[in-house]
């Protein structure tokens, strides 16, 4: 390992500060292209939550690279589930978020059906799940179940794409 | 005498066939997200605004609200059989609950647990009908700049309070501020931070970034650190207590409302400290002090009913003046502006027959409650079994659906996406997701607020502390951010020769005390 990348696993919540100062020059520049004529009715106009905002987000990164720095680290959170003091797993975490983009660009074209069926059957097995046959029966159950229940309990027509006409 | 009829006609509309069925499906839902790991009564609210769209206010108020309290009954489950305490408020339930399980008490520990949040949920129920009319009689004469102040004095206390270090909690409040200008400026119709983009016109849907960040961002993180091994519960039989028992746990019950409720009632919230107190009192008191670390009833029976009547003081702020304080009332204050209601002070005369029917169905689901985990802890038990990766992978589902129902927009699943990555970033560097939250939910009324203040003034900051509450709230919102200084400055002076730079006492301290509620 390098030291660069030996220096990063110590310090990679700079990114975090990194991000936030981001996000607080976009608040700040987007704040600053906004033209609103004054008026009596606003004193305070569109600009001033924006601008404190900003200032905030740039306040909050700066006083994070100096707790990094001086070695005070959040500790990352527990849970239930959790294996605690575990490297991120990013060989289920990296599928998993290709599953999303993959269900959100088929599911208007190829319907909810298919692209729920998909989602929950991938993110199974992804997550260790390797039964055949009871995974893609869950799948297409819980995908049918939810696309008649929000039609007929809520009212809300999902789209039927490739199964328009089946179901 | 009037709030009584009030809630005779809440119970009356409550106990309608059809509303007690939603009740008790609050209410079962409530107790599985509890005992299920990795979902909470707030990520299980989140997921559920959907039905918004099609169920009635009453019947979705209703469920949700014995989700709620459900959540409490069964996160106490699971941390008696299994010690893992999903959230912070159940965390000294596990100290000695597990402790009790292990030495063959669980059914005793179960069942103190049990009739303790019965007890405390009841009492901490008639304590927010009792006063949560004398707060709106109270909040109603407030003025745009008093209404500021405690807003702002909401945020501060979830902020810098409860949190563990303040940079990270300020640093989330600053994001959930920032996504809630994106859009539309009510006022004068410029757009903010929407980049071009004509979907962003209205805002990011607050039913979205909910379920990102409950739902997406915990069943990434979980996924990136799934326990792989088999977890080990402790085989339960059904709950029940003996004489002895019951001497031991009434006291503690009471006092553990009495500590629960107004801390929960506070614009700061929280649970984690009433039921800390709880425990160190009980501890206190105890003739069995000998007991304590080693499996001690009373400090399952203190705690519990500490964290139960704090569940219920958290309504108090939310129905009266529209401040939710833990996840799970925030959430159910966006399923009310779901419905087009407004939140606030006023939202007890627009719409009383909501808030009542509500506030019964508190009542009813905590009997509800107490009926079906009695005799029904084995069976929920075993909801601890379900392979993981069918919940997880469900959740997922469920959140996708959610996100996509509320617009039928693919635009909507991207957004889902990269705020669910920002809710998997903040677990991972210990950034609280509360204060997101209530920075989304609330920064927009803050900066109406605001302008209506100094619009009031005529841009004259003076406005802001032209009466006489705002001034007060200012100044404990001031103590509130000195006071951790001031002690630590005196600690310093006190111990010049301890050598080591005086560390942030915040951040030493351990995950117990943090107010990160995470979505479980």
């Amino acid at each position: 390992m390098t030291s660069l990348s030996l220096w990063w696993k110590n310090y990679s919540e700079l990114g975090v500060a990194a991000l936030l100062g981001v996000a607080g020059f976009l608040v700040l520049w987007d704040a600053s292209t906004i033209t609103a004529p004054y008026s009596m009715g606003d004193p305070v106009g569109p600009k001033a939550v924006p601008r404190i905002v900003g200032v905030m987000l740039l306040v909050c990164a700066a006083g994070l690279v100096v707790q990094v720095l001086r070695g005070r680290s959040a500790p990352a959170e527990e849970g239930e589930d959790i294996e605690p003091g575990t490297p991120t797993d990013w060989k289920t975490v990296l599928p998993l978020i290709a599953l999303l983009v993959i269900t959100s660009s088929i599911v208007d074209a190829a319907g909810w059906v298919i692209a729920g069926f998909v989602l929950f059957w991938g993110a199974a097995a992804t997550l260790g799940s390797r039964h055949w046959v009871r995974d893609p029966i869950i799948a297409l159950v819980l995908s049918t179940t939810s696309f008649y229940g929000f039609y007929l309990g809520l009212g809300i027509r999902l789209p039927a794409g490739l199964l328009e006409g089946v179901l | 005498m009037e709030t009584f009829n009030l809630l005779m006609e809440g119970f009356a509309a409550a106990a309608t066939p059809i509303n007690l069925l939603y009740a008790l499906v609050g209410v079962l839902l409530g107790t599985a997200v509890g005992v299920l790991p990795g979902i909470g009564p707030a990520m299980a609210v989140a997921l559920l605004l959907p039905v918004t769209y099609g169920l009635g206010a009453d019947a979705a108020l209703i469920m949700f609200a014995g989700i709620y309290y459900g959540g409490m009954y069964g996160g106490s489950t699971t941390s008696i059989l299994l010690n893992t305490p999903g959230e912070s408020s159940t965390v000294i339930t596990a100290i000695e609950g597990h402790k009790m399980a292990k030495a063959g008490r669980a059914a005793q520990a179960l069942a103190t647990a049990a009739i303790g949040s019965f007890v405390a949920g009841t009492i901490g129920t008639v304590l927010l009908v009792t006063i949560a009319p004398l707060v709106v009689k109270f909040a109603v004469s407030l003025g745009a700049p008093s209404y500021l102040a405690i807003m702002l004095l909401a945020l501060v206390a979830v902020t810098a309070v409860l949190g563990q270090s303040k940079v990270r909690g300020f640093a989330a409040l600053a994001l959930g501020l920032g996504i809630g200008l994106i859009g539309a400026d009510p006022v004068t119709g410029q757009r903010r931070l929407t980049f071009g983009q004509p979907l962003l016109v209205d805002g990011v849907d607050i039913v979205v970034v909910a379920v990102a960040i409950f739902a997406i961002g915990e069943a990434f993180w979980i996924a990136a650190h799934l326990r792989r091994r088999p977890v080990e519960t402790i085989p339960v039989g059904r709950p029940w207590m003996g004489r002895e028992d019951w001497k031991r746990s009434w006291k503690p019950w009471l006092r553990g409302t009495a500590f629960g409720f107004p801390f929960g009632a506070l614009p700061a919230g929280g649970a984690e400290v009433p039921t800390f107190l709880s425990y160190v009192t009980e501890k206190r008191l105890s003739k069995h002090r000998h007991e304590f670390g080693h499996g001690a009833i009373e400090g399952v029976a203190g705690p519990e009913a500490a964290n139960n009547a704090s569940a219920a003081g958290t309504l108090t702020p939310m129905l009266a003046l529209g401040l939710p304080t833990n996840a799970t009332a925030a959430i159910m204050l966006i399923a009310l502006t779901q419905y087009g209601i407004q939140p606030g002070p006023l939202l007890f005369e627009s719409h009383p027959a909501l808030v009542w029917a509500m506030i019964a169905s508190l009542f009813i689901g905590n009997t509800l409650l107490l009926l079906i985990n009695l005799p029904l802890a084995p069976v929920w038990a075993k909801l601890l079994q379900i392979p993981r990766p069918y919940l997880y992978a469900g959740i997922l589902f469920f959140a996708t659906l959610g996100a996509y129902a509320v617009n039928l927009q693919t635009f909507d699943l991207f957004l889902l996406l990269v705020l669910g990555l920002l809710g998997f970033l903040m677990r991972r560097y210990g950034l609280p997701i509360l204060p997101l939250i209530l920075g989304v939910i609330l920064g927009p009324r803050v900066e109406e607020e605001l302008r209506q203040a100094l619009q009031i003034s005529a841009g004259d900051p003076a406005g802001l502390v032209s009466e006489p509450i705002a001034v007060w709230v200012y100044a404990i919102i001031v103590t509130l951010l000195l006071a951790p200084l001031v002690v630590k400055a005196v600690r310093a002076r006190r111990t010049p020769s301890s050598g080591s730079s005086p560390e942030d006492p915040q951040v030493e301290e351990t995950r117990e005390d943090r107010s990160n509620l995470g979505g479980r």
